[in-house]
């Protein structure tokens, strides 16, 4: 059930007013970018092998929001992709199940009805997506329409104008509107569009404004923009949302998104998570991946494990 | 100039229009016919092979896609590539197989009319292999040529260079791409023909050229199940019979490997037939006009 962040943790007053949310935000440490760049890339040459990595697969199986966010989706590509979510591979039915499906809010009640009875979540993005540039009612009825349609979560997106400008209790404000358009049903992602936040420090001070504000998950991109998630911006995210459970006892997951194509990408992340904030998020509730043709190269591994041939795009699914 | 250090060539595979070394960072010795130390060639491991495997699949639409003329030019414009090159080739060729310079300078001179010979084919098998069949009835009926994908090639291992072209050529001809094994013993020829395939017009990717052991990079290619063909012409007779039970598996087409005993000859249209599959479509005439006729 979704946790909003209790009244009474010791950062409550930090949100009393623009300013002293500006002060905590900025006091934050400034990030070390060679150093954490540097750390993101030692962690991604460990050797994850056979039975480590057939656990490794089926997790991240496990973990993916299997997406589908294009102008020309269908009620039939959605069918399919829940379809899909539901039983990934066909021929194979030992592989799970992936997390949810992420669709826009029109084809939530499509998504919802595709998966319906099998565990898989819908979740859908939300408030003007992918650009958030719309009046705050807008993107609450946006939020309002997708729960209402059966969401089980909403992938929400920060205005970065705001934030880039300064305007932090602005922001703050959105999300906790949107965290209450959510209300019980909804676990509520927060995408902060790490490719336009420009540095890590606005990186760290997004993570925490979206933590403070009640977020359930963090996320770092659309995907819809140049760059998207990267084992460094992951890393400093996982790294926010340890530091924020040491000091308030609140667990927030992480969701990287966007330029995750490969199994090898794939793990690479994993072995981030484990070695930063450990086995409490190696778990689909607490960690995602928001990919597509993620998927299909990670079934693609399977069955090479599984069958010790290399397997080809001929034997999975064109989405 | 006599102390000048000599400069020592490192070669490398050609895989996707790149140069890379093996992912294996492994490399092998590979000697002359009387057993001294020509050059370190890369090893290639299983990786490589995937890797290759998904550079040729990637390269396929375009190379297949594009018009049979076109193909012939690109070809044309390797054994132009080639013939600047001579002497570097004769120098290979010599060395790898033992033969004179003269012998040698013969053996290239061959090849690169196998080029030219292939570049002519490109657009003039269709009007062989495929044509309209007559069928009671009042269609059009069309078998029209297709190339099957990609094919994995064993580079024959006694012929290094005319051997090689002889099995390449054909294949990349009718718009297969080809992930070639180069000979084991004698590699270096076809490591740089990729030099040269890189420096025409052959887009990256429509060869790919892998050396090492043939029997380690022949397995996983002959079991891939993204590999449409494979040409068994530098298999040992064993070794031939295990690749050729691996690749059963997803209906891989199979040249079991044929003795030649001189790749100098003229070579037939066999090996172009080889990896092309028949399409054959129907098309009606038109609505019969009372006459009974559509014309």
């Amino acid at each position: 059930m979704p946790t909003t962040a209790s009244a009474a943790h010791p950062l409550t007053d930090v949100t009393a007013s623009d300013s002293s949310l500006r002060r905590f935000l900025h006091g934050l440490p400034g990030v070390d970018a060679v150093g954490l760049e540097a750390r993101a890339a030692s962690l991604g040459t460990r050797s994850i092998k056979t039975t480590a990595k057939a656990f490794a697969i089926d997790l991240a199986i496990s973990m993916v929001d299997l997406t589908t966010l294009e102008g020309a989706d269908t009620p039939g590509k959605v069918r399919a992709l829940g379809a899909k979510a539901v039983r990934p591979d066909p021929t194979d039915r030992t592989a799970p199940a992936t997390a949810a499906v992420c669709v826009y809010p029109d084809m939530v009640a499509v998504a919802k009805e595709a998966v319906a009875g099998s565990g898989v979540k819908v979740a859908s993005v939300a408030t003007a997506f992918p650009a958030g540039r719309a009046a705050l009612d807008v993107k609450l009825a946006d939020v309002r329409d997708a729960v209402a349609a059966g969401a089980d979560e909403v992938d929400m997106v920060i205005d970065r104008g705001a934030f880039l400008a300064g305007k932090y209790l602005k922001v703050y404000d959105e999300i906790v509107a949107v965290r209450e358009a959510c209300g019980t049903a909804a676990r509520l992602k927060v995408i902060f569009e790490t490719g336009e936040l420009s540095t890590y420090d606005n990186i760290r001070r997004a993570s925490w404004l979206g933590m403070l504000a009640g977020a359930d998950f963090i996320k770092t991109s659309t995907g819809k923009v140049a760059v998207n998630a990267t084992p460094a911006n992951t890393l400093l995210m996982l790294e926010a949302v340890r530091d924020y459970r040491a000091q308030t006892g609140v667990q927030v997951g992480v969701k990287p998104a966007g330029g995750i194509r490969t199994t090898k990408d794939a793990i690479k992340f994993l072995v981030l998570v484990n070695e930063t904030v450990g086995e409490d998020w190696l778990d689909n509730h607490w960690f995602r991946f928001g990919a597509s043709s993620l998927l299909n190269d990670l079934l693609m591994q399977r069955q090479k494990l599984a069958t010790g041939r290399y397997s080809g795009p001929d034997y999975v699914t064109v989405d | 100039m006599s102390d000048r250090l000599s400069v020592l060539k490192t070669y490398k595979l050609y895989v996707g229009g790149k140069f890379p070394r093996s992912e294996s960072g492994r490399v092998y010795e590979v000697t002359d016919s009387k057993g001294k130390w020509l050059a370190n060639a890369p090893q290639s491991s299983r990786k490589d092979a995937r890797d290759a495997v998904v550079a040729a699949r990637k390269a396929f639409g375009g190379w297949a896609g594009a018009t049979a003329y076109n193909r012939g030019q690109v070809l044309y414009r390797v054994a132009e590539m080639l013939e600047g090159r001579r002497a570097q080739f004769v120098h290979e060729v010599a060395d790898a197989e033992g033969l004179s310079k003269s012998k040698a300078a013969e053996q290239v001179a061959a090849t690169i009319d196998r080029w030219v010979w292939y570049a002519g084919w490109t657009d003039k098998i269709a009007q062989v292999v495929g044509g309209g069949n007559p069928v009671a009835g009042p269609y059009f009926n069309l078998s029209s040529p297709e190339p099957t994908g990609v094919v994995a090639v064993l580079a024959p291992q006694e012929s290094s260079f005319l051997g090689l072209v002889s099995v390449l050529a054909p294949v990349i001809a009718t718009g297969n791409t080809a992930v070639v094994i180069a000979s084991e013993r004698s590699p270096l020829p076809a490591l740089s023909l990729g030099e040269v395939l890189a420096t025409s017009d052959v887009p990256g990717g429509v060869v790919n050229v892998l050396s090492g052991r043939t029997a380690e990079i022949a397995t996983p290619l002959a079991s891939h199940q993204d590999v449409n063909a494979i040409d068994l012409a530098g298999a040992d007779e064993v070794l031939a019979k295990e690749l050729e039970i691996a690749a059963a598996d997803n209906l891989k087409r199979v040249l079991r490997p044929q003795p030649v005993d001189d790749w100098a000859a003229t070579p037939g249209i066999d090996r172009l037939t080889a990896f092309l599959e028949t399409k054959t479509v129907w098309h009606p005439t038109g609505s019969l006009g009372a006459s009974g006729s559509a014309y």
